[in-house]
């Protein structure tokens, strides 16, 4: 599982806790964090369900290119959760296979 | 509101930082767009925001990128975070009159755009695609991806991280664990034996390069802390919904070890989606079995008004990117009548030293840890359009059933057809295709990249302006 | 569906043509070229697909994939009636691919929607399908105008600014690229020769009323020459004593990540594939050969129009957009015709590869198996196009 580093004196978490909700649950993360990094930090390493062969996938490249870390954010599926910022009250809910639009 | 500029500069990394800096410097009205919310790309992500803040963890060469952002914010340039560029017309019209680059902010609303004389392309590298069977379990990540978290966030693996492929890359997030106290199970190697005898010619280089010492002192810190695997064959990650084991061959033997984490690398590639869907003319690097556009010595690319620089144009470090960046710079500010030639030259005299020296030393790199065919093109079970869940077995049938190249493969597959746009699966899509055709991926090509070059959403795209023509195009009133 | 059922040993790819003389050599591995070849392997035995290379102007890529009606042959009756034969022939090619492929290329065929967006497209709309459907000799298939409430009912989440649509039940839709590669595989079960970066180079006619044509991989002889390849008919059809007078049109189209399934009843400007994405369009403009491109303006008014149809479609994500040449006669309907200077050869061109494939898979090849378009296929000869301009 990751961890954060916030027990060594190496590493000085000035940035306040953020709450937000992953799949229903608090959860909470630091600001500055994305939604993925939150997702990382809170255990999870899964944010969905592939559209064509119901898979398991997570955030796999942190910077935007591999399109794996698609979830829903606030109602709005679809989004990277490595280009979002985690903000405060947030809900990051999983996602199985396509979206739904109606 | 109408927006314009004279120079806009696409990536906020060292070439973006250090372009702007250098335009804005010579009067040069230039704005910034970077699709990240703070400044540094990705070799310096999240350098003003870091909670890593003890230089010894992330090591002097990230915290080099702080002097550039110092610089950059306050050089006078406007500086757009979180924009996404997605589009670029040229604007037709008297010669010069430049360009309409199209951008969001956010999710979804209004559709931004931004009028500028010049574009100067600073948008970096990507990994390259590491396929292997088991690399779409969840548990598996990039190098890069494991670092983003380190810097960005302060995360790391718990226990069970195994990092795995080739590239300086790979080390240097090995050695930034240790310092940050962070136990690495292994480290398998997959370059395979007799690099460095290849590499061996390049050796005079790399010792006058400012890579060396460095380099020893990392690796040596590397291998005396972390058990490696060297020369590691048919590696695999293992599991069922998430990665619980890797798999791996070395001195011919089968190995499995249990496993959480599994950092994947080999090397990066140049971001192409953008500079391809310009137009611009690419060609194929053979060393480094990649595309790049095709730059003269002043980052100009075959498109007038468009100049790249940095890892976007051809890999060759952060300090390089710097270099370039400002050289580019140069040459806009004395196109657009800030500076003569003669001026141009003059400051163009100690980046272009810099850059030698920069780029000395890479090609024994290059050769070292060019990533092995086997792990370019892999086996059949693997997959390889992993939005579309395509896999190598499909592709290489498919070559057979006549399919001759990757836009075709396209049509057949789908391959290249998801979110990410080709990213992930283009070089090896090209790879394949060669392999079974027995040719250069040079010749087999790549696919055609169209615009928007990142996904945005239809409401977006509907408030672009129309026109009596486009209307006209599509509203075919009959009767 | 897995590939692996599909391939043969043999590559598609040879070195150089596998017989010296085929019954049938078909220029153009299109939809056009593809259905028609695989329409004569029916009948004869050896057939040749000569095609290009990956960055053809191929319009099979860029295409809708709508098997449709409504709208077609006003100024021509004939073109009218020859679409509905091809959409009466489609659930026998499709029936016929799945068994000899085990690809579904997922036909359906329970009707499609004109929509209309304004009153003014309202009143021509009704004006038009009127006059096309009144015109002599024209097929006859039942049309109705909708209203915004009856849409509703067919289309979940119709947009406020829909006035109506005209709809019919003949209209369907098809995958176009499962169409294609299950066309390819079929070539390899069947033993239809295709034949890629080989393009026809020249092609000479001899004395005998055999065509030599030249590639860069050697040279096949045959009796029977069906040029299908587009745009290339033009300069081929030339050397065959044919006048192929077509011409590039663009069009884009705007394609949208999947989503559940949810919209069944296809629009002639917005359906959802089978496996959930969705194509927007479609536009037309005379831009010569610029495929490479695309047109801001252009896409700011397919998804425009596309969001105003089905707002919930204002969040989804736009993933790409094509541009790519219809192949355009004069009067946009197809050309078809044979040679007189040289008995044996054929031009099969249009636009709507699609919706045409049933014809051109189970009607036309076989005339072409016999030698001879049969007398109906008159109108579409390009003579028409001198009468004209006299």
């Amino acid at each position: 599982m990751f961890k954060r580093l916030d027990h060594t004196a190496l590493a000085k978490f000035e940035a306040p806790v953020v709450r937000i909700m992953i799949n229903g649950l608090p959860a909470e993360c630091r600001a500055g964090d994305s939604v993925a990094a939150a997702l990382f930090a809170n255990g999870y390493t899964a944010c969905r369900q592939t559209v064509v062969e119901g898979r398991a996938r997570g955030p796999f490249c942190m910077m935007g290119v591999c399109y794996d870390c698609l979830i829903t954010i606030d109602g709005q599926p679809n989004r990277q959760a490595c280009m979002t910022p985690a903000r405060e009250g947030m809900s990051v809910q999983w996602q199985d296979g396509a979206r739904e639009i109606l | 509101m109408a927006q314009s500029c004279e120079l806009l500069i696409v990536g906020a990394g060292p070439a973006g930082l250090a372009a702007a800096t250098q335009a804005s410097g010579l009067g040069v009205d230039t704005v910034l767009i970077d699709e990240q919310p703070t400044p540094g790309g990705q070799i310096y992500r999240s350098i003003t925001t870091t909670p890593l803040k003890d230089p010894n963890i992330l090591g002097a060469d990230y915290w080099y990128g702080y002097g550039l952002i110092e610089k950059f914010l306050s050089s006078g340039t406007k500086y757009l975070a979180n924009a996404t560029v997605w589009g670029v017309t040229r604007l037709t019209g008297e010669a010069d009159e430049g360009f309409e680059v199209h951008y969001s902010t956010g999710h979804g609303g209004q559709a931004h755009a931004m009028t500028a004389r010049r574009i100067l392309l600073a948008t970096g590298a990507q990994e390259r695609p590491f396929p292997i069977p088991g690399w779409t379990l969840p548990g598996v990540v990039t190098a890069g991806a494991a670092q983003i978290l380190l810097k960005t966030s302060g995360i790391a693996p718990g226990e069970g991280a195994v990092l795995a492929g080739c590239g300086p890359l790979l080390y240097l997030l090995a050695w930034q664990y240790l310092n940050a106290g962070v136990k690495v199970d292994r480290l398998l190697e997959t370059t395979p034996p007799g690099r460095w005898i290849r590499a061996l010619p390049h050796v005079p280089g790399f010792l006058l390069s400012p890579y060396l010492a460095k380099g020893l002192k990392l690796m040596r810190a590397v291998r005396s802390a972390i058990p490696i695997e060297r020369h590691v064959l048919a590696l695999q990650a293992v599991g069922r919904d998430r990665l619980e084991s890797v798999s791996f061959r070395t001195k011919g033997r089968l190995h499995q070890v249990p496993a959480s984490h599994l950092m994947l690398h080999q090397g990066v590639v140049p971001n192409v989606n953008l500079s391809r869907a310009l137009g611009l003319d690419h060609v194929w690097n053979d060393r480094l079995a990649c595309w790049e556009p095709r730059v003269d010595v002043w980052g100009e690319t075959s498109s007038p008004g468009i100049a790249m620089a940095g890892d976007g144009a051809g890999i060759g470090g952060a300090r390089a990117a710097e270099q370039q960046g400002r050289l580019a710079a140069l040459q806009v500010a004395a196109t657009l009548g800030r500076i003569d030639n003669m001026q141009r030259d003059r400051l163009a005299r100690e980046p272009r030293q810099i850059l030698a020296r920069a780029m000395r030393g890479r090609a024994f790199f290059d050769e070292l840890y060019q990533p092995p065919e086997s792990y370019r093109r892999p086996s059949d079970d693997t997959i390889v359009c992993r939005c579309e869940e395509i896999s190598a077995r499909q592709v290489r049938e498919t070559v057979r059933l006549g399919c001759m190249g990757p836009n075709q493969m396209k049509a057949f597959l789908r391959c290249g057809m998801g979110p990410c746009q080709g990213r992930m699966c283009g070089l090896t899509v090209s790879e394949l295709i060669a392999e079974e055709r027995g040719m250069s991926p040079a010749e087999v090509g790549y696919y055609r990249i169209r615009f928007p070059i990142k996904p945005v959403t239809l409401g977006h795209v509907a408030s672009l302006s129309q026109t009596d023509a486009s209307r006209h195009a599509v509203v075919r009133i009959r009767s | 569906m897995p590939l692996s059922a599909a391939v043969g040993v043999h590559s598609a790819w040879h070195v150089a043509p596998r017989h010296a003389f085929y019954d049938a050599v078909v220029v153009g591995g299109g939809l056009v070229g593809s259905a028609l070849a695989y329409g004569l392997r029916r009948r004869l035995q050896r057939v040749a697909v000569l095609d290009e290379g990956d960055l053809a102007y191929r319009a099979s890529r860029g295409n809708f994939g709508l098997v449709w009606v409504q709208s077609k042959g006003m100024g021509m009756a004939r073109y009218g009636v020859w679409t509905m034969t091809s959409q009466q022939a489609w659930p026998d090619l499709a029936r016929q691919l799945l068994e000899e492929t085990g690809i579904d290329v997922h036909l359906e065929q329970q009707g499609g929607l004109h929509v209309l967006l304004s009153d003014e497209e309202v009143q021509a709309r009704v004006a038009f399908m009127r006059k096309l459907l009144s015109q002599p000799g024209m097929s006859r298939y039942e049309w109705k105008l909708l209203d915004r409430h009856e849409l509703a009912d067919l289309v979940p989440g119709i947009g406020p600014d829909v006035r109506g649509a005209t709809w019919t039940p003949v209209d369907g839709i098809v995958n176009p690229l499962k169409l294609l590669r299950a066309l390819h595989v079929a070539f390899q079960r069947n033993g239809v020769d295709y034949m890629p970066c080989c393009p026809a180079e020249r092609i000479s006619h001899k004395s005998d009323g055999v065509f030599v044509i030249d590639t860069p991989r050697g040279s096949v002889q045959t009796g029977r020459l069906v040029l299908a390849g587009g745009l290339g008919n033009k300069a081929l059809g030339a050397q065959v004593g044919l006048d192929v007078p077509v011409r590039p049109q663009r069009g884009q189209i705007v394609v949208l990540e999947r989503t559940r399934r949810i919209l069944r009843t296809p629009m002639s400007t917005l359906r959802q594939m089978d496996e959930g994405s969705w194509l927007i369009g479609d536009s037309q403009e005379e831009a010569g050969y610029a495929d490479k491109e695309v047109s801001f303006p252009i896409l700011g008014t397919l998804a425009d129009r596309a969001v105003r149809t089905l707002p919930a479609l204002r969040d989804v994500n736009v993933v790409r957009t094509w541009s790519a040449l219809r192949v355009m006669s004069p009067d946009g309907f197809p050309i078809y015709t044979q040679s007189e200077q040289c008995p044996g050869a054929f031009v099969a061109t249009c636009h709507s590869g699609v919706t045409l494939a049933g014809a051109h898979a189970l009607v036309l090849a076989p005339m072409i198996a016999d030698g001879k378009l049969a007398e109906d296929m008159a109108p579409f000869s390009p003579g028409r196009f001198h009468v004209q301009a006299a």
